[in-house]
């Protein structure tokens, strides 16, 4: 067993041994994607094998998938891309209404406040209820007034606390009402079953470095009949949508980490369900006072198999973060930092927690490396450093 | 270890490594307001800071931290700066910050999860006496920074470690860049780290808005100009008085009084602001209080002030202190902070200043 506990797998996840084999494989050829001659055909075969490959696996076309450098990219394209696109289209003078969560990753929610201050758009920040679960009657309602929306943006599955969003009603409202509709599934890909073709939304977010891919690419599933005006101008590579020379090994990388992810989907949530299950149960059964975040179904209804995500009221949890740390356990606060300056989740306030109870909060996520002795050193490693952080803490109101 | 970032944390940091501590890296986030800096302003509160101290930790291997300390350093030390310009003192947010800030929020911190020590860059030395741990100058006379820590109690000295105080600054940054630090040369950080500008007076201004008075010569009562604001006046002050008449001898006018109730401020010759006795209040020793007889010590009353030889006691909570050599020109919140040679004894913020002989 390794002298530590890798729980944060929702940041990053391990590299497949078969991936990082074809991220090599790929990088000992010579070749731009884009070049006509024997060298740019054999890079061109690679990224255009790895685009039918993720088509088929993510069941849709290879034509829908627009690879970028990573999932914030692909956000960010898909929110001010499809805000642009629609105020074209629309000849639209008047500023446009963008419908988005208010638990939103910030590659989505960062791109959609900078439409609100910089291009006037008018955001309605859609609300969650206690489990982070958004309400689709509410957003129903706002579509039913459709003519100035430009787009609604949900995520399939929440990074902090993993409540899974009813994506599919969603789609089908917005399909009604004729507005684009966008999901992130970064973290959802791999840990629940996927069929884009079945979903029809306009736009889905996927990142490799979550799914045991390389960091630096990812891609944006469109449908090709939506359009977007580009946010990076250029080569116009992509279908024009988007423009850069193509990182044929990542992609070849991603495309094999994608197939793993969707063809062991089911046995691998089964896996980590277990960890997490037992997880959850020896947190709720030795920590006193501990509250489970999120939607508290272990089957998995509505939550990722992944995640476990905590309140230890009377901690903080950049303390016990630090304290597990040393501890032998990575595990993480789950919300933004800048410069490692802990804020009070925006999702957790959302959900209705308050500020202190937000900062008493950890999340841990297991991925396919992760095992049981991993499980068994957090529940050792818990109780000292829960009495150390709550010590901090009246040390400091004291 | 308290890492700001600069030269000197970030030596001091490698010093505990080499030592065999188990250290862990802290840096203190003063201010929820996170700007990049510009790369001349010098403080110790961007993210560039952050960031540096950050790179700094994991070319040493050891783990970074950051502290959000905003809320506490707001209370304890700004909105305390900002009161103490408006009752018309001079207060050092430095010392205050050490009081508050490092060696108790963050020390108490530290030690409720089990860490036996905090350790800054500050240049003083801690040496261990009969009676317990003693704090003593620097050896670099000219960095020694005993007097911003002259508010430490005898718990939180045995608590510290200051691992510069027997170098001089040129030795620390040779063995920065020895060491490869890339830090080696960032300047010294400002004063007071939250007024980057180092504008002080538009500062208050901002803070307590405009609050016009007279400027009034002392010797004749003549109004002299106006000014619209107390705070932006510090007893001895020379400069900024915005006088168009010179005095009637031609002599250099200074500020000898500033009144908070009539907003007026009074300027004179310099004779005026000879200090021969004062008094402190809220003393703080750092090893054993001083007691009700009159010893003789070595008073200071600026940070990079000259100290001179005086008489102390202890008198009801206070600390009446007579200067055998005159101080020219101290305003009330100044910390006096008294020595006996090189050793720390205390100090206390000055109440009131006798200026006759
Ligand atoms: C939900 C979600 N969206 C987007 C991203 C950003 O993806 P990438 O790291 O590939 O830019 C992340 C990863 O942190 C995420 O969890």
């Amino acid at each position: 067993m390794s002298d530590r506990s890798y729980l944060d797998h929702a940041a990053t996840t391990a590299m497949l041994p078969a991936a990082r084999a074809a991220w090599i494989a790929a990088s000992e050829h010579l070749g731009n994607p884009s070049s006509l001659h024997a060298a740019g055909r054999f890079a061109r075969k690679v990224v255009e094998e790895s685009r039918e490959s993720i088509a088929a696996d993510l069941k849709t076309r290879p034509s829908a998938v627009i690879f970028t450098a990573g999932g914030t990219e692909a956000d960010n394209l898909a929110v001010k891309g499809l805000y642009w696109h629609r105020q074209q289209t629309l000849g639209a003078k008047e500023p446009l209404r963008v419908l988005a969560s208010a638990i939103e990753h910030h590659a989505v929610m960062d791109p959609v406040a900078w439409l609100g201050d910089h291009e006037g758009a008018m955001i309605e920040w859609l609300g969650v209820d206690r489990e982070a679960r958004v309400n689709t009657t509410a957003i129903g309602e706002l579509l039913s007034n459709n003519s100035d929306v430009a787009l609604c943006t949900v995520m399939w599955a929440n990074n902090e606390v993993g409540t899974i969003e009813p994506i599919e009603r969603i789609a089908e409202l917005c399909k009604e009402h004729e507005v684009p509709f966008h999901t992130d599934a970064v973290q959802a890909l791999g840990q629940v079953p996927m069929n884009l073709g079945a979903l029809g939304a306009d736009a889905v977010t996927v990142s490799s470095h979550k799914v045991g891919g390389p960091f630096g690419v990812g891609a944006l599933i469109v449908n090709p009949a939506t359009g977007f005006t580009p946010v990076l101008h250029g080569g116009g590579q992509e279908r024009d949508v988007r423009s850069g020379t193509l990182d044929a090994p990542a992609i070849a990388a991603f495309a094999v980490a994608i197939k793993h992810a969707v063809e062991h989907q089911v046995e691998h949530a089964q896996h980590l369900r277990e960890l997490r299950n037992k997880l959850v149960q020896g947190v709720l059964a030795t920590v006193p006072g501990v509250v489970l975040n999120g939607d508290p179904d272990l089957l998995d209804g509505g939550r990722l198999p992944a995640n476990a995500h905590f309140s230890f009221p009377g901690c903080e949890g950049d303390s016990l973060l630090m304290l597990l740390d040393a501890a032998g356990v990575d595990c993480s606060t789950g919300s933004a930092c800048t410069a490692g300056i802990p804020e009070a989740s925006h999702v957790l306030l959302a959900m209705g927690v308050d500020e202190r109870t937000s900062r008493a909060s950890l999340r841990f996520s297991f991925g396919y490396p992760s095992t049981s002795a991993d499980v068994d050193r957090v529940i050792a490693a818990l109780p000292g450093a829960i009495e150390r952080a709550s010590r901090a803490v009246s040390s400091r109101s004291a | 270890m308290a890492m700001s970032g600069g030269v000197d944390s970030s030596v001091a940091a490698a010093r505990m490594v080499d030592a065999g501590h188990e250290v862990v890296g802290v840096h203190l986030a003063l201010s929820r307001n996170k700007t990049y800096g510009d790369g001349r302003q010098r403080g110790c509160c961007t993210l560039d800071d952050a960031r540096d101290a950050r790179r700094v930790a994991d070319k040493l291997g050891i783990p970074f931290y950051v502290w959000d300390m905003a809320e506490e350093f707001a209370e304890a030390v700004i909105d305390d700066f900002v009161e103490e310009y408006r009752l018309g003192h001079t207060p050092n947010p430095c010392l205050r910050c050490n009081e508050s800030i490092k060696f108790t929020a963050v020390l108490d911190r530290a030690l409720a999860m089990d860490f036996d020590a905090v350790a800054t860059g500050h240049y003083a030395q801690i040496v261990q006496g009969s009676a317990g741990p003693e704090l003593h100058r620097a050896v670099d006379p000219e960095k020694d920074q005993s007097y911003v820590l002259g508010v430490l109690q005898p718990r939180q000295l045995s608590h510290s470690i200051f691992p510069l105080g027997a170098d001089t600054k040129d030795v620390i940054r040779a063995e920065a860049e020895a060491r490869g630090l890339l830090v080696a040369q960032k300047p010294d950080s400002h004063d007071i780290c939250f007024i980057p500008d180092g504008d002080t007076a538009a500062y208050l201004r901002r803070q307590l808005g405009s609050l016009p008075g007279d400027i009034v010569d002392a010797e004749s009562g003549e109004v002299l100009a106006q000014h619209d604001g107390t705070y932006a006046f510090t007893i001895g002050q020379r400069r900024g008085l915005q006088i168009s008449r010179p005095a009637a001898n031609g002599a250099p006018r200074y500020v000898v009084d500033v009144e908070i109730g009539t907003r007026r401020v009074t300027v004179g010759p310099p004779e005026l602001l000879d200090v021969y006795a004062l008094e402190g209040i809220k003393p703080i020793w750092t090893t054993s209080p001083l007691g009700d007889t009159p010893i003789e010590l070595l008073a200071q009353v600026r940070a990079h002030g000259v100290p001179v030889p005086a008489r102390a006691h202890e008198l009801d909570e206070r600390v009446m202190v007579e200067l055998l050599v005159p101080i020219r020109g101290i305003a009330l919140g100044q910390a006096v902070v008294l020595y006996d040679g090189t050793r720390v004894v205390g100090s206390a913020t000055i109440a009131s200043t006798t200026r006759a002989a």
